[in-house]
């Protein structure tokens, strides 16, 4: 039986008819196509599924879709400006080579997109406390880090 | 056997001239091309969809040696939704794999856990797994063996009965033919003045891409094949399907192999795994397209890892410190069937005989079948196993022979000139800069030696930066059309896996041709489109790739200066006349047209065309693109297009017989350093801090270096803290995130990436290859620090927390 739920997806007021067995992620990618999201493993143990509900980053592949409604959900797609102009975050990671295979890259910018949200200047412990739950092969971490760090330096200005 | 100094440096110099000055070579270029990725535009394998397409999955093994019974699939084919349901009865008899010992579908007897037994395709991908869990399979357990040493024994269970062609197999052992000698081992022994003896493991280790593996298969109405892959090697995979599917009686049907955006590769896309064949034979039954992509539970336990290894390892040297023989013999656990990693010797062979000056080696390696899971390739290839046997025995040897292990490294060091034993011919090679950098940051004459829980290590490397020649061709191809609008279309043969090739290449052509890095668009993993590539493995792109482009990229040049000279007075001559028509008072000028009579006399820099003589001239400088451009529109029979396209396979040599020869154009060196802290109470490692100083040649793009550096040690600590594929009686038991430990944000310390530059001759630039080389010494480093720390080896990867404590209570404390 679908339920129909009603919430803002990247700024926009939307609706859907969803199974409430499915989770957002499932809605995000199978609905609304949205799938800069991935299921790097489907049980909350990577973070590649990271979106922003109401302000907290969260792991879409646990969340029970029902529970969306009436809320704020950002996904990679609402970050950079309508014009196309990137984020200072987004921008700093192709600077900095904070994104090589990219499988990590956009639930890692969530993570720290919803830290400097909350947090403009973030020591470098917040940072990798951010992103903890955000696993990343490729990379080991460290350009991620200095790019989050530029990205706070650079939105300060 | 005396150590030889075949080549001189001035015939090393000759190789290649002075770079001139690089106006995009050495520059941190951002990753542009890839802005998808941080958009969340980029299209993996997940989003990949085609009409109509359908969901595979596999039905896996519930044994690691049995005999299948009866196999009944009426449930899951009455499933409405399922379209098809496969087992080895319904699907031609045929092998495939590197030695040919496996079929798809596994019909009389499974091998290990992750046998493919069946496979469905649905319309959604749960209905597929549904109909997996309705088929009903009995079996009856046969023996098993999994271990590798009882496996040897002439009465242990046999994995494979037969052979790939049918004839009847006695022993579990591999006939591969790995074996290195050179010099006289037995006789050096005899002669050394210290030798040391140890034996060091390493244990599977899950390739963990992010992405998880997957690929969409589709015939078109000719029965020609779409196959989109996360390959690394586009004509390899199409070469292994076109016989397979030659061998099910399609003959010579076109297959197109695509990549989309791949998430990771680090090896585990070298081989065409047999989920892709299933996918295959799934889309050839329904007539759709299909894709299979795994969970991440079958990425662990259905992938084949880094292969484990065994190694006995002997060294010597005499009493100023010089190795006088090493002699190692491995044992490398098979699994039950054979992919690449049967092959990683050929690449072991090349610490063993050439790291460090050692002139008596012997390198054995036997592969074994157990019912244990299969392995293939990751980062190293082979590489991090040896180096870690050969670096902790290093250390022990420094230790009896009284040096410090620094300065024995430094006695021993490789130096330019060098031909190794296994024949291979070092050009540049600054590991004493390496070895140097390494000591100065990690503090080492300052922290060595204290033995109160705090220790530092070391260890070097040398990999193939060349290229690898272990095809006949080790060759890359490459296309660069420059359009109209002074855009270069660039088409590559081979892949790229997010390490920035796209980035690289650019750099690279646009040093080659005058353009910018901006105006190249790379297109990779095409197989229909791209000329031939041996694979993006190897560490090979930036060197082979490069190198093809850097020729390309000069005819390019070449071509256009040759179209400068046809038409520059042309264009210039007609908007002298058009200024003259505007205005009649206009004087032309009188110009000096043998400024660019010829295309020697031109240079193209930044897009702009101009006579070197004058570089500012105001009329002749022009922007490339308008001459590109005149050259496409001059008349009847006499238009030109500026393409050029280079197949370069580089001077290389296949390993012979004794398995010796140049098999790479140049090696990389590097040495990590590790500080570490050990808790004798918990017996947890912890990294202070960590160095990895690599040789690069020259860094075309200083930022991206440093992210393959970083990458790499952080898979290295890893390799030596935390990581390994728990196989219980040959099941996986630790397949997933929590269990299976790699590094987090929250694993942090100090990481610095030294970046020794060195031009090679050879590479495109100066640059050799760095995919590989920074994971190769970092878990010897850690074991070499933890001696220091507490006074106990550990030689058996991972060093976990319960392996030191119980070292330590053995030695009594
Ligand atoms: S997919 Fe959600 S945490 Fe891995
Ligand atoms: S960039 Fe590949 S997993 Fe992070």
């Amino acid at each position: 039986m679908k339920q129909e739920i009603q919430f803002v997806l990247n700024g926009e007021q939307v609706f859907a008819d969803v199974d409430p067995q499915w989770t957002l992620l499932y809605l995000l990618r199978n609905v609304f196509g949205y799938t800069g999201a991935k299921k790097g493993c489907g049980v909350g143990e990577c973070g590649a599924c990271t979106v922003i509900v109401d302000g907290e980053a969260t792991n879409s592949c646990l969340y029970p879709v029902l529970e969306v409604e009436g809320r704020h959900v950002t996904t990679i797609e609402g970050v950079a400006a309508p014009d196309g102009t990137l984020h200072p975050i987004q921008q700093a990671f192709i600077e900095n080579n904070g994104v090589q295979c990219g499988y990590c890259t956009a639930g890692m910018i969530m993570s720290a997109k919803a830290l400097l949200d909350q947090k403009p200047d973030p020591t470098e412990e917040e940072i990798r406390t951010a992103i903890a739950g955000n696993i990343c092969r490729c990379t080991g971490y460290v350009q991620i880090v200095e790019s989050i760090q530029m990205a706070a330096a650079r939105m300060k200005q | 056997m005396a150590y030889k100094d075949t080549m001189s440096a001035e015939a090393i110099s000759a190789l290649g001239g002075a770079v001139e000055e690089l106006l995009h070579i050495g520059k941190g270029a951002p990753r542009t091309a890839e802005i998808d990725k941080v958009t969340g535009k980029a299209v993996y394998i997940d989003e990949y969809q085609r009409p109509g397409m359908l969901h595979g999955k596999i039905l896996y093994s519930k044994h690691a040696h049995a005999r299948i019974s009866s196999i009944n699939t009426d449930k899951a084919k009455a499933l409405p939704g399922v379209r098809a349901v496969l087992t080895g009865y319904d699907v031609p008899d045929v092998r495939v794999g590197f030695l040919g010992d496996q079929t798809l579908l596994k019909r009389d007897v499974v091998r290990q856990y992750r046998d493919e037994v069946a496979a469905v395709a649905a319309i959604t991908p749960e209905i597929a797994e549904e109909a997996c869990r309705l088929i009903e399979v009995e079996y009856e357990p046969l023996p098993a063996v999994f271990d590798p040493l009882e496996a040897m024994k002439p009465d242990a269970p046999l994995v494979h009965e037969v052979d790939a062609r049918g004839r009847p197999l006695r022993s579990n052992i591999l006939p591969l033919p790995w074996k290195l000698t050179a010099g006289d081992v037995e006789k050096a022994k005899a002669e050394s003045a210290y030798v040391v003896k140890d034996e060091a493991s390493t244990t599977w280790i899950n390739q963990c891409c992010m992405g998880t593996s997957g690929c969409v298969a589709e015939f078109d109405s000719n029965n020609n094949l779409t196959f989109v892959s996360l390959t690394n090697v586009v004509f390899g995979a199409k070469g292994r399907i076109a016989s397979y599917l030659d061998n099910i009686g399609l003959k010579r049907k076109r297959i197109r192999v695509l990549n989309p955006v791949v998430g990771g590769s680090f090896g585990t896309k070298l081989d065409t795994d047999i989920y892709e064949f299933i996918c295959i034979q799934l889309a050839l039954q329904t007539r759709k397209p299909v894709k299979l992509q795994f969970s991440r539970d079958e990425e662990f336990f259905a992938l084949p890892p880094r292969q484990a290894a065994r190694f006995t390892i002997e060294q010597g040297c005499d009493k100023d410190g010089h190795l006088t023989f090493r002699k190692c013999e491995a044992i490398l656990d098979n699994g039950a069937y054979t992919s690449w990693g049967a092959t990683t010797p050929s690449v072991m062979m090349l610490p063993m005989s050439s790291m460090y000056r050692v002139p008596n080696v012997l390198f054995q390696a036997t592969c074994v079948y157990t019912n244990n899971i299969y392995s293939q390739a990751m980062r190293g290839y082979g590489n991090p196993q040896a180096a870690f046997a050969l670096e902790t025995s290093m250390d022990h040897l420094a230790e009896v022979a009284g040096f410090d292990p620094a300065d024995f490294r430094m006695i021993n060091r490789n130096q330019p000139g060098d031909v190794t034993p296994m024949e291979c011919k070092i050009t540049t090679c600054p590991l004493d800069r390496c070895i140097t950098a390494v000591r100065e940051k990690i503090d080492w004459d300052q922290k060595r030696g204290k033995g109160n829980g705090r220790g530092v290590g070391m260890a070097s490397l040398i990999h193939v930066a060349g290229g690898a020649r272990i095809y006949m061709s080790d060759g890359t191809g490459i296309r660069i059309k420059v359009t109209e609008n002074g855009e270069l279309d660039v088409i590559s043969g081979s892949t790229d896996q997010g390490q920035g090739s796209p980035t690289v290449m650019a750099q690279i052509i646009a040093e080659a041709t005058g353009f910018m890095p901006e105006d190249v668009n790379m297109i990779f993993g095409d197989s229909a489109l791209g000329l031939w590539d041996a694979g993006t493995h190897a560490s090979r792109h930036t060197f082979v790739a490069g190198n093809a482009a850097v020729r390309a990229g000069a005819q390019v040049k070449q071509q256009i200066l040759e179209l400068a000279v046809q038409y520059i007075p042309k264009l210039v001559k007609s908007a002298l006349k058009k200024q003259k028509r505007k205005n009649p008072d206009f004087v032309e000028p009188e110009l000096d047209y043998s400024l660019i009579d010829s295309p020697e006399k031109m240079d193209i820099k930044n897009r702009f065309i101009f006579p070197k003589a004058e570089p500012d001239h105001p009329y002749f400088r022009m922007e490339a693109r308008d001459v590109v451009r005149r050259g496409l529109h001059v008349g009847t029979g006499e238009s030109k297009h500026v393409v050029a396209e280079v197949f370069w396979d580089p001077p290389t040599q296949m390993l012979n017989a004794e398995m010796k020869g140049n098999y790479s154009c140049t090696y990389a060196f590097g040495a990590a350093g590790v500080e570490v802290e050990v808790d004798k109470e918990t017996g947890e490692v912890k990294i202070l801090n960590l160095v990895s100083a690599h040789d690069v040649g020259r860094a075309v793009n200083p930022i991206l270096v440093k992210g393959q550096v970083y990458g790499a040690a952080y898979q290295g600590v890893g390799m030596g803290l935390s990581e390994r594929v728990q196989v219980v009686e040959g099941k996986v038991v630790n397949g997933n995130f929590r269990d299976y430990k790699i590094l987090t944000a929250k694993d942090t310390f100090p990481v610095e990436a030294v970046i020794v530059e060195d031009p090679d001759p050879a590479g495109p630039y100066g640059a050799k290859g760095i995919g590989e080389p920074g994971l190769v010494p970092t878990a010897p480093a850690i074991a070499n620090a933890v001696y220091d720390a507490v006074g106990v080896r550990i030689l058996d990867l991972p060093i976990t927390p319960e392996k030191v404590l119980a070292a330590l209570k053995a030695k009594g404390e």
